[in-house]
């Protein structure tokens, strides 16, 4: 019966090429059929949003034909791939913010001068109602969490008729909760017939919800496997092109020492919500401290509040250091981070938000490695020799691939841009080290290598303040787990006698407490 | 296969380049630069003019005689100090368009000493005031938007803009009241004290040396000092620099300084050594052209220096043939517009590339 089974897309030998020299795609073959979820399973720079891009009429193929139900079709733009029924969930969405869910689903569509709210909004409901989305179609963008906006775009999708969804590392942004919506939703529009590709390079999620997979390689197709006749480390040796352990190291270090103390530290945004509600901690060298959270529970503002770039309206942020051979505490919150620097305190900060604040983007390896000591040579000249050893140190030590070091440090891939960025950090020889998302993005080998560079820098006795969003990860690296939520540590807990789900729960349970107390 | 996909392609598609071979840029511009001379052609043609004739007259205007080619070298300068002035606000993407307003300022601050300090001060002491006074007043003028910016968020853009009417109405107010010309019954100011008035070398005023030193101490400045380095940060991220402990605001404000200082020195050049007197037209749409040079020459010095030149010349033939061939002035100007309409437009195609339907895009590469 299975071949039998109509092909909803099928995409022969497509070659698509950038400038002269990279091949992102050569001789791909893919097969959807109707009515099943296809895993097309890669590590990151293997092709596989590019593939989709050219199914969803961002770009045009070199070489190759597509097939359309059968018809072979020529795909030019956007608009040619939802008249054929394809529609594309990016990874960034594209949503007006100060419109509603709805106005945002009929942007763009053709009808009246004027906007039929109410029947939109109906609609909306209807399609959520089918396929157990939830959603109110009223709510402003600028008011929802990165998941629902996630649903406003596939409503989007449905609302456009698509019968074919392509969803771009969909999971990239949900808690395991969330992932499990996502999920149930998802096999309910297979059961009402939708075709489905979904990019991830994540395995249990390939294992969970696929039907079969298709594995990609630095832009080759390697093969097309049934997932219930495959295991993770299968894929993996075909993802990767070898066999890898997938264990995470976690060294156990005897002599822990505190280095940062927290205590009550309280931050509010500019609408006055509190980002951050006391958070008290200690971070102790020789020791991993991992922070585990939904998106947008105060991790950014921790970091940054500690860096000296988020104004904190309460608490203390305390660094041990010595002064003529006496320990004290140094008060730093408040400090801004070149006054940190000034006073003596080695804090290395890998924000969130690589190219647009950790590094230049337009700016070559040596003066992105500069960036942080240019003020320390006197005169008024910078000194661009000593920058430009430690870039070409960095290539070598960590097998950064780029042409050079006059290379803008945007050009990179991911994987790269994240090598010279906690490469320049750690050169720092700090003894508080803070990593946001350090992974994100990233593969297989880069993410392995991130993990142990972690841990030999905990191994030199700094502070390492890890904060994560795949819990298998931070259970595994972590020491010590704090867990936020809403802004508020719902608690530190050792990863070791903790199940996932018990994290899980702890990243929505503060609430509860909350209650408890005012009772 | 391929054969197939050949004709369904779309007719043309569009991709940015990787970096492209400074030869084959170079070759686009000229390809560009021939475009405009024939397009321009078209245009002389339709007026009944031989073109040939007129482009020759164009260059000679610009360079036949010694007496031009001062007048082309005394139009350079302006344009090349205002648009390496303007240049250290636009690496931080700090949108001054205010040179002229800037320029009005430095040209009333070094016309007050002109004006009336002349016959009390020597010459060099005299001449220092002047230049102090106008970047000193240029430089306060544009510090004003960037205060605001750092302090409020304000924006840069309208902020300049406006501040260029409020210079321009402060010298109309200047003409008409207290510093009228004594018994002129026209509003206008008295000429320059002959003590004021800037020495020669080589036939036109200091400026240009002025100006070329600018050229390499703004290079030098932006590529290998510490400040420079700043700016570019802030210019890419503003949220980058703040990580990496720089002062934004500072940065900002100090910049802008420089910035108007500049162009406030272009108004004590244009006082002191071109016009010899304020009048409205003493910035004469400087301050905009500048926008283009320095776009034009992607902020660097040395290619502002060519791109000012380029332009003067283009200026000052278009005079030429106005007198010569009768031609309207608007048609002259037309002209150069045409001219620079090409060479701005050649950049497209030398950041992104055009693919036409059947062309493998390897081939191009």
């Amino acid at each position: 019966m299975e071949e039998t089974r109509k092909l909803a897309v099928q995409m022969k030998n497509i070659t698509k090429t950038f400038g002269s020299k990279v091949v992102a795609n050569h001789n791909v073959n893919l097969e959807l059929r109707q009515g099943e979820i296809l895993a097309l399973l890669g590590e990151n720079g293997s092709g596989k949003t590019t593939l989709m891009n050219m199914l969803s009429g961002i770009y045009f193929p070199d070489h190759g034909s597509i097939y359309i139900n059968g018809k072979e079709e020529t795909i030019r733009s956007p608009k040619d791939a939802f008249a054929l029924g394809i529609g594309m969930i990016h990874q960034h969405f594209k949503l007006v913010d100060v419109m509603t869910a709805a106005e945002n689903i009929v942007l763009g569509l053709p009808g009246k001068v004027m906007l039929d709210r109410k029947a939109a909004n109906q609609k909306v409901k209807e399609l959520a109602d089918r396929y157990e989305f939830e959603i109110d179609p009223t709510k402003k963008i600028y008011n929802m969490a990165v998941s629902e906006k996630q649903t406003v775009e596939i409503i989007k999708v449905l609302y456009r008729g698509a019968d074919i969804l392509i969803l771009d590392e969909p999971t990239a942004v949900l808690t395991p909760q969330e992932t499990e919506k996502l999920f149930a939703v998802l096999r309910n529009m297979k059961k009402d017939g939708k075709s489905i590709i979904i990019i991830t390079h994540k395995l249990h999620e390939v294992l969970a919800i696929s039907d079969r997979v298709t594995i990609l390689r630095k832009g080759e197709y390697i093969g097309t496997v049934d997932t219930l006749k495959t295991n993770q480390s299968e894929l993996t040796e075909m993802m990767v092109g070898r066999k890898i352990s997938l264990a995470i190291d976690r060294p156990e270090m005897k002599e822990k020492k505190e280095i940062l103390k927290v205590i009550d530290l309280t931050c509010l945004n500019s609408d006055g919500v509190k980002t951050l509600d006391s958070v008290t901690f200690s971070a102790y060298g020789g020791e991993i401290l991992g922070v585990a959270g939904i998106a947008g529970s105060g991790q950014k503002e921790l970091c940054e509040a500690i860096a000296g770039l988020y104004p904190a309206v309460g608490g203390s942020v305390l660094y041990e250091s010595e002064v003529d051979g006496v320990e004290v505490k140094e008060r730093i919150l408040g400090l801004k981070p070149d006054e940190i620097s000034k006073k003596g305190i080695s804090m290395a900060f890998v924000p969130e938000d690589r190219l647009g604040m950790g590094l230049v983007a337009g700016m070559d390896m040596t003066d992105n490695v500069m960036l942080r000591g240019y003020k320390n040579n006197k005169g008024i000249f910078v000194d661009r020799k000593k920058p430009r050893e430690l870039a070409q140190k960095l290539i070598q030590d960590l097998e950064i691939v780029t042409p050079g070091v006059d290379t803008p440090v945007g050009r990179l891939s991911g994987g790269n841009v994240q090598k010279v960025l906690l490469g320049r950090e750690i050169a720092c020889q700090p003894r508080v080290l803070i990593v946001a998302y350090p992974v994100r993005g990233l593969d297989i080998n880069s993410s392995y290598r991130i993990y142990d560079l972690l841990n030999e820098q905990k191994k030199k006795g700094v502070a390492v303040i890890f904060i994560g969003e795949d819990l298998d990860v931070l259970m595994d690296l972590s020491d010590r787990l704090m867990v936020l939520c809403g802004g508020r540590v719902s608690g530190i807990v050792d990863p070791r006698t903790k199940t996932k789900e018990d994290i899980g729960l702890m990243m929505i349970k503060v609430a509860d407490q909350k209650a408890e107390v005012k009772e | 296969m391929s054969h197939e996909a050949e004709h369904k392609e779309p007719l043309i598609r569009m991709t940015k380049r990787d970096a492209m071979a400074p030869k084959k840029a170079w070759l686009i511009r000229g390809i560009a630069f021939l475009g405009a001379l024939l397009t321009g052609a078209l245009l002389i043609l339709v007026l009944g003019h031989n073109p040939i004739l007129v482009y020759k007259d164009m260059v000679v205007g610009a360079f036949g005689s010694r007496t031009v080619i001062y007048e082309t070298v005394k139009l350079t300068v302006p344009l090349l100090i205002t648009a390496i002035g303007i240049s250290f606000a636009f690496k931080m993407k700090f949108w001054n368009i205010g040179a002229e307003g800037q320029i009005l300022v430095g040209a009333v601050a070094a016309g007050y000493f002109g004006l009336f300090m002349a016959t009390v001060l020597p010459k060099i002491p005299l001449v220092i005031c002047m230049i102090v006074s106008s970047m000193l007043a240029g430089g306060l003028y544009g510090l004003l938007p960037a205060v605001c910016k750092a302090k409020w968020g304000t924006n840069e853009t309208l902020f300049t803009l406006m501040l260029n009417y409020i210079a321009l109405a402060f010298i109309k107010f200047l003409m008409n009241g207290p510093w009228k010309a004594k018994g002129s019954s026209f509003p206008k100011i008295d000429m320059l004290h002959k003590g004021a008035r800037l020495t020669k070398i080589l036939g036109v005023h200091w400026g240009w040396i002025v100006a070329l030193i600018l050229v390499v101490l703004s290079w030098i400045y932006f590529n290998k000092t510490k400040q420079g380095y700043e700016i570019a940060v802030v210019g890419e991220s503003n949220n980058t620099a703040r990580y990496a402990g720089i002062n934004v605001s500072k940065v900002f404000i100090r910049t802008m300084f420089l910035s108007g200082a500049l162009c406030g020195l272009v108004g004590m050049f244009q006082v002191a050594g071109a016009d010899y007197t304020i009048t409205e037209s003493t910035a004469g749409g400087v301050g905009f052209t500048a926008i283009t040079v320095a776009w034009l020459a992607k902020m660097n010095p040395y290619g502002m220096l060519l791109v000012a030149g380029f332009i003067a010349m283009l200026e000052r033939g278009s005079n030429t043939i106005q007198t010569i061939y009768k031609i309207p002035a608007s048609a002259s100007e037309l002209l150069t517009g045409i001219i620079l309409f090409f060479m701005l437009g050649c950049e497209f195609f030398i950041t992104y590339k055009l693919i036409l339907r059947g062309r493998k895009e390897e081939q191009d590469a």
